[in-house]
């Protein structure tokens, strides 16, 4: 399974990966039209991480054994056949034991409609997510693992 | 204090129709020309900071930005232009020297632009370059008078006299030669002057294709000793980071006397820019300045420089060629053959285009003279000596595209080295802010904020497809010729003709006008 690997040694803090994820994520997938629009704007899948002049941008793993479809009451959070951790908001409870177990932290809330926010699905449906095509440097990048 | 009368030359326009304030451009600009207010969420955009460097314009995602040239106009005078006076407001205000990075922008004649290239037709056949074998396989050091052959009777293992073949081998034992698959080369920048990682780039590309990249003054840094067997090593002035290793790791040694962008002067390396990294690579102190100075204390002559070229090749065992860099100054043609006679294997000649980190503006505006006649009068000097193939002949300083560097070598030169294009290929815009230390392209600065903006992936990629894409280019322009390797193009001056210029300019160029035949 491919997944996506950080070079946060060439990470250059443009944040241009969570513009992409969100417009992506977005009903109109048009970078003008979701920033513009502010109701329909989703929350990017991605964590960016800055101390001084190292900056990196992290999503899902998609652990092996991951800690938050076991710590899932509902199920809501599962893996599918290709082994990546995908969310369904329809059975979504928000209890965000999920958020408390994710080690890396990049399971988002929704404090507004009590749910999670947000989670990288890997751009679901495309064959490079939109962070690792837009990266301008190349720090994010799809490798085989 | 009073107001600042002195005016940049650019405008940040922004597109507020498209602009999405995701903050990348603040975020990015080294110069804070871009600053995002929390307060009124908003972006402010200083004109006056910044320096065209166009980093924001390329990164921003809706192509919100854009930079214009925006020259304060001041009322006409053809004497008196802009540019003049606000140099004078500028050192009116700061007293100092204004300096400049890149190379010579005046508008100063393109010889280049005035020499076309020939072509075949019906008489003699042009050659496809993509169906028949093309050769710019380029041999740099000296080549031997003349070639011997020893008479060696070919042994047969069965005794058959009628199968007697006579068998010459080649007794001239060859100097020391670099083998380049392309007549291009890297020029020499220093680690200091551009970051590790601009100099990984060039190393890796020149190493996978096959040429030369080059350290300049500031020493091998021990992350790109893998890329040795592919790079020349300099001892300047400075002589920072020469020891015994450096010499020895290397393909050749170049004594730089002087640089194509400011004739006569030495280098500063700031302070600031020496951090643990630099330091160790140039043995020097951190935070010291690196200061090369405008001559070698032990060269002021001919001879001087012959006993520390025979030092090197002492030191390197007569094992790899030793070359002398000098910019192209009025006596250049004499200059050269003294260095060749002094022993050098190869003499590198920088023209006045030649591109620099750091250089009074006044210098490399007005010191030096253009490579083009720089290559002709000293290819041509070397040869009325006789001594031509005692060294080969490199020339750097401003190669545009690869039509400029073959017109380098049908004058007279061997190969070229290439600067401030290869810098562009990893991102510069010559936006000629390099001494700053705040290049926003990550190429000539040792911030780490900025250093990491050039992943040396993709600017090793880069580097190398502009390689291969002027070899291809040369290929062509040598096919339609009807000649089938660089060796023949060589000083081959027939095959260029000037166009608009002077009877003297030709002489000087020692090629015929457009209109002349053979």
């Amino acid at each position: 399974m491919k997944k996506i690997v950080i070079n946060e040694e060439y990470c250059i803090g443009c944040r241009l990966c969570e513009v992409y994820c969100v417009s992506q994520h977005s009903k109109s997938k048009d970078i003008i039209k979701t920033f513009k629009s502010s109701e329909d704007r989703p929350v990017s899948g991605i964590v960016f991480e800055e101390n001084g002049y190292t900056t990196f941008a992290l999503q899902c793993r998609h652990c092996k054994e991951s800690p938050c479809t076991t710590a899932c009451l509902t199920s809501a959070m599962y893996k599918n056949n290709n082994e990546i951790v995908l969310h369904n908001k329809e059975k979504c409870v928000g209890c965000w034991m999920c958020i408390m177990v994710c080690p890396f932290g990049i399971i988002k809330p929704d404090l507004k409609n009590k749910k999670v926010a947000s989670k990288c699905d890997l751009c679901i449906g495309r064959e490079v997510p939109v962070c690792v095509e837009h990266c301008p440097n190349e720090a994010i990048v799809l490798k085989e693992k | 204090m009073s107001k600042s009368k002195f005016r940049t030359d650019f405008k940040i326009v922004r597109d507020m129709e498209k602009c999405i304030k995701c903050q990348a451009c603040a975020r990015v600009c080294s110069n804070d020309a871009h600053v995002y207010d929390n307060e009124s969420n908003s972006i402010i955009s200083y004109n006056d900071k910044c320096v065209g460097c166009h980093f924001c314009e390329d990164l921003c995602p809706t192509g919100a930005l854009t930079i214009k040239r925006n020259i304060p106009e001041i009322k006409f005078n053809s004497h008196w232009d802009s540019y003049s006076v606000y140099n004078i407001i500028k050192q009116a205000e700061t007293g100092g020297v204004l300096l400049t990075g890149m190379g010579n922008d005046k508008p100063f004649k393109e010889y280049f632009d005035h020499i076309v290239l020939n072509a075949s037709q019906v008489t003699n056949p042009s050659i496809d370059p993509l169906r028949e074998p093309m050769e710019l396989k380029t041999f740099i050091g000296k080549k031997p008078d003349k070639i011997e052959l020893k008479y060696e009777p070919y042994k047969l293992e069965y005794n058959k006299p009628e199968l007697k073949i006579i068998n010459y081998k080649i007794s001239t034992k060859m100097p020391p030669q670099l083998v380049l698959e392309t007549p291009i080369m890297f020029s020499a920048m220093s680690y200091g002057s551009i970051s590790l990682n601009a100099q990984k780039s060039l190393a890796k590309a020149a190493t996978e294709f096959g040429t030369m990249w080059n350290t300049g003054e500031g020493g091998l840094h021990e992350d790109l000793k893998p890329y040795s067997k592919n790079v020349i090593v300099q001892v300047a002035s400075g002589r920072f980071g020469v020891d015994i290793d450096y010499l020895e790791s290397a393909a050749a040694v170049e004594i730089k006397i002087g640089q194509g962008a400011k004739p006569g002067i030495g280098g500063h390396l700031p302070g600031e820019k020496v951090d643990t990294e630099v330091s160790k690579t140039r043995f020097i102190p951190i935070g010291s300045d690196a200061i090369s100075p405008a001559p070698h204390h032990d060269i002021y002559s001919i001879e001087d420089l012959k006993q520390l070229i025979y030092a090197l090749k002492e030191a390197t065992r007569y094992q790899k060629p030793v070359g002398v860099k000098i910019a192209a100054v009025h006596n250049i043609a004499p200059i050269a053959t003294g260095a060749v006679r002094a022993g050098a294997d190869f003499v590198v000649i920088d023209g006045m285009r030649g591109g620099t980190g750091a250089a009074p503006t006044v210098i490399r505006d007005n010191v030096g003279i253009p490579i083009e006649l720089a290559i002709a009068v000293v290819d041509q000097r070397l040869r009325d000596e006789g001594i031509r193939q005692q060294a080969s002949l490199i020339a750097a300083g401003g190669f545009r595209s690869s039509a400029d560097i073959i017109k380098a070598i049908a004058l007279g030169v061997d190969a070229v080295y290439i600067g401030t294009s290869a810098l562009i290929s990893l991102g510069c815009h010559l936006c000629q802010k390099c001494y700053t230390g705040k290049c926003n392209w990550g190429i000539a600065t040792q911030d780490p904020y900025l250093t990491k903006r050039l992943n040396p992936e993709i600017g090793a990629k880069r580097a190398y497809n502009l390689l291969r894409a002027w070899s291809l280019e040369i290929k062509e322009m040598l096919g339609g010729m009807g000649i089938n390797a660089i060796e023949s193009l060589r000083g081959n001056r027939e095959q260029l003709r000037g166009v608009g210029l002077s009877e003297l300019e030709l002489k000087l160029l020692g090629i015929k006008h457009a209109g002349e035949a053979w």
